[in-house]
């Protein structure tokens, strides 16, 4: 699932990683803009998804990223692996890692190494 | 070709009689040989690859002359500046009379830090305002609601009430400057706010000069800050434009904007097409209302993107003003000269920056601003080197600002006007890309205009498509990207970055919170009933907002009353 949480309209790259995504064999769906933590945790169940994308270009991942993983864990559903896209500050990296955010990927990430990483660290849940 | 001056002398003739047959003949001649010489291996290097394109991945040939532009007839698709079509420049002295305004958008944290901002923009020699603002005021939110948790002005300033609005502008000679203020789905309510702010300073609302966004169609298209649904968004917007014609004359009621297109990922040539075609759609929903096209559409201004291309960019400039001129004129019988006028405020290309080797984004900037002034632009923002990264420093913007005024003071470019006119590639290219947007927007009127295009997702699909190709390209190398995937360098540059304080956050919507604790609750009950009333039946909205902020609606009080109206619209999420 690519998603994008809160007001930020930046879509240019989501769509594209979704579309990427999906030319690489991915079973993808696109929660479109302005979605808040809770709707995105909420979709991600339903639709039962091993990984969550979220796309950020506002500023406001360091309040919007961790809530989604505290969310994900507080409904049992933390092994949704969750990565993130978009412009962060540098400094900003580490904690979101430490957040619980897998890997980040900045401007200028080719679009096959970001489908790589998926294929690569991302399986099906309920088989490890 | 000014060995035959006579015929560039203004008198109608064809290009072809620019040149007697003879000459004709010789060149055909001429183009041959050069061809043959070309194919020659032994003489002639074979070429480096094997297309060349725009960057919007348009051919372009090898080599342009005379041929190329042999149906061009001089006084019909050129003329003189300040003559219609207007293809070189809408002013008959162009730069020479006055140079562009250097607009640039600046926007971040709170009312008090933007007028900070604006202060040092005006006393470094910006001429005109321009303002940015967060992405919950976009949306219309206040700082203190849930979806605005994390983003209080991180990406431009927050605007909650009118006291936000007078302390955004202190200072500031609001009388005498021209503001544009970029804002989309309650455009109304931030409009409505400076009106009131600059009535409260004792300034006649008659007398502002400015603009607002205002344009929601390329909204659904590509910026995507929405509201409500289309259809009541484009009410709202011919409420702005009634109101403006008749209380504020002299303020562009909207910014027809492709710029926000083109960063979505669409081509230069659907920039132009689907810009003019929300420009058609506005233009006949204004006349629907019974509003005459030569009121009201001397107030509609542009807004276009300067992306990499060089030479494509001047040729869209060049075309827009010419197809826009052609539509006002031939399509809605406008007899104004002034509303025939594309005028147009450009940006640089955000997407054009990369975040690795960040000081080559000076650079291109520097090309891009070179292309919008080649191409005659009224008003200009060049971004700052940082902007891939974050809001610009204060060094940053300055640098930004020096470029323009380099370009204007120092490299002798807006000393002539249209300098490019005349160049076979040049015309030939603005002439090619009239006819590609043209051929869009027959497309878009066989769907019934542009609301129902955006309804069958033609734009946004067309768009997705351009960004997918694009991004394919530079994966692929196809397409150089310096210091992205060549030339590329290991060690990290370092460049400082503006923070937004959080504390921020907590401030405002104390700020807020006070605002809305003094102020009379029943006063303000009555001013947004009528606000509501307004939008139910068939009043124009403006009065009733200006009544409302001036009681303290807060924007997001307004804008519930829209939504609650009006409904919400919800991302289709087209990929």
């Amino acid at each position: 699932m690519v998603a994008k949480p809160g007001l930020d309209g930046h879509d240019r790259g989501a769509r594209i990683i979704a579309r990427a995504y999906r030319d690489a064999g991915f079973e993808v769906v696109y929660t479109g803009l302005h979605q808040t933590p809770e709707e995105i945790v909420e979709a991600a169940i339903q639709e039962d998804v091993d990984m969550l994308g979220l796309s950020s270009l506002a500023g406001a991942h360091m309040y919007l990223f961790p809530r989604v993983v505290t969310l994900l864990r507080e409904k049992g559903a933390e092994d949704i692996v969750v990565c993130g896209g978009g412009i962060f500050p540098d400094a900003d990296i580490p904690k979101l890692k430490a957040e619980g955010v897998k890997a980040i990927f900045t401007p200028g990430s080719s679009l096959e190494e970001i489908t790589r990483w998926a294929e690569e660290n991302v399986h099906p849940r309920g088989i490890s | 070709m000014r060995g035959t001056g006579d015929h560039w002398s203004g008198k109608g003739y064809t290009m072809s009689l620019t040149f007697n047959r003879d000459i004709f003949g010789d060149i055909a001649e001429g183009n041959e040989r050069w061809e043959e010489t070309c194919r020659d291996s032994f003489s002639c290097k074979p070429e480096r690859r094997k297309r060349f394109t725009t960057v919007s991945d348009k051919d372009i040939k090898g080599l342009y002359s005379p041929e190329d532009i042999k149906d061009q007839n001089f006084m019909k698709d050129l003329a003189f500046p300040g003559q219609y079509p207007f293809t070189r420049g809408v002013q008959p002295s162009m730069y020479r009379g006055r140079l562009w305004t250097m607009r640039m958008f600046a926007g971040l944290g709170s009312a008090v830090d933007t007028n900070r901002r604006f202060h040092l923009l005006v006393k470094e020699g910006q001429t005109g305002l321009s303002t940015a603002f967060d992405m919950p005021t976009l949306m219309g939110y206040d700082s203190d609601s849930p979806k605005a948790r994390g983003e209080c002005g991180k990406c431009g300033v927050a605007i909650n009430t009118l006291r936000d609005m007078e302390d955004l502008f202190a200072g500031l000679p609001i009388n005498s400057i021209t503001t544009s203020m970029t804002i989309n789905p309650p455009a109304a309510v931030i409009w409505g706010m400076y009106i009131a702010m600059a009535e409260k300073r004792g300034i006649d609302r008659g007398l502002l000069g400015g603009t607002i966004q205002n344009d929601m169609l390329k909204e659904f298209t590509a910026q995507k800050t929405f509201m409500c649904p289309p259809e009541p968004s484009l009410r709202i917007i011919t409420d702005t434009v009634e109101f403006g014609t008749r209380e504020v004359p002299k303020w562009n009621t909207i910014s027809i904007s492709g710029y926000h297109i083109r960063e979505a990922g669409s081509t230069a040539v659907q920039e132009l097409a689907f810009t003019l075609a929300d420009g058609i759609a506005y233009t006949q929903a204004a006349i629907e209302r019974g509003l005459q096209v030569d009121d009201f559409a001397p107030r509609f201004s542009f807004f276009f993107n300067s992306h990499l291309d060089f030479f494509e960019e001047i040729a869209k400039f060049r075309a827009a003003r010419r197809m826009w001129a052609k539509i006002m004129k031939e399509r809605f019988k406008a007899k104004n000269p002034r509303s025939w006028w594309l005028r147009f405020h450009t940006q640089t290309a955000g997407c054009s920056l990369t975040a690795q080797q960040p000081y080559n984004n000076v650079v291109r900037t520097a090309l891009q601003a070179l292309a919008a002034v080649l191409g005659g632009t009224q008003s200009l923002h060049t971004n700052s080197l940082d902007e891939v990264l974050a809001i610009p420093t204060e060094e940053a913007a300055t640098i930004a600002l020096r470029t323009q005024q380099i370009i204007a003071e120092e490299s002798g470019v807006a000393n002539t006007i249209d300098p490019l006119g005349g160049s076979y590639f040049l015309e030939a290219l603005t002439n090619q890309m009239e006819e590609e947007a043209f051929e869009i927007i027959r497309k878009i009127d066989d769907m019934g205009g542009m609301l129902s295009a955006i309804e069958k997702n033609y734009p946004q699909q067309e768009i997705a498509d351009a960004a997918y190709r694009y991004q394919r390209y530079i994966d692929e190398k196809e397409r150089t990207v310096v210091g992205v995937n060549k030339y590329v360098t290991e060690e990290d540059i370092p460049v400082e970055i503006l923070e937004i304080d959080e504390e921020l956050e907590r401030l405002q919507i104390a700020k807020t919170q006070r605002i809305k604790n003094d102020r009379d609750s029943g006063k303000l009950r009555e001013c947004l009933d009528k606000v509501a009333e307004a939008c139910s039946g068939d009043q124009n909205v403006m009065e009733p907002i200006i009544e409302a902020v001036k009681a303290d609606a807060t924007l997001q009080e307004v804008c519930d009353v829209f939504r609650n109206v009006f409904g919400e619209y919800r991302d289709p999420g087209i990929y």
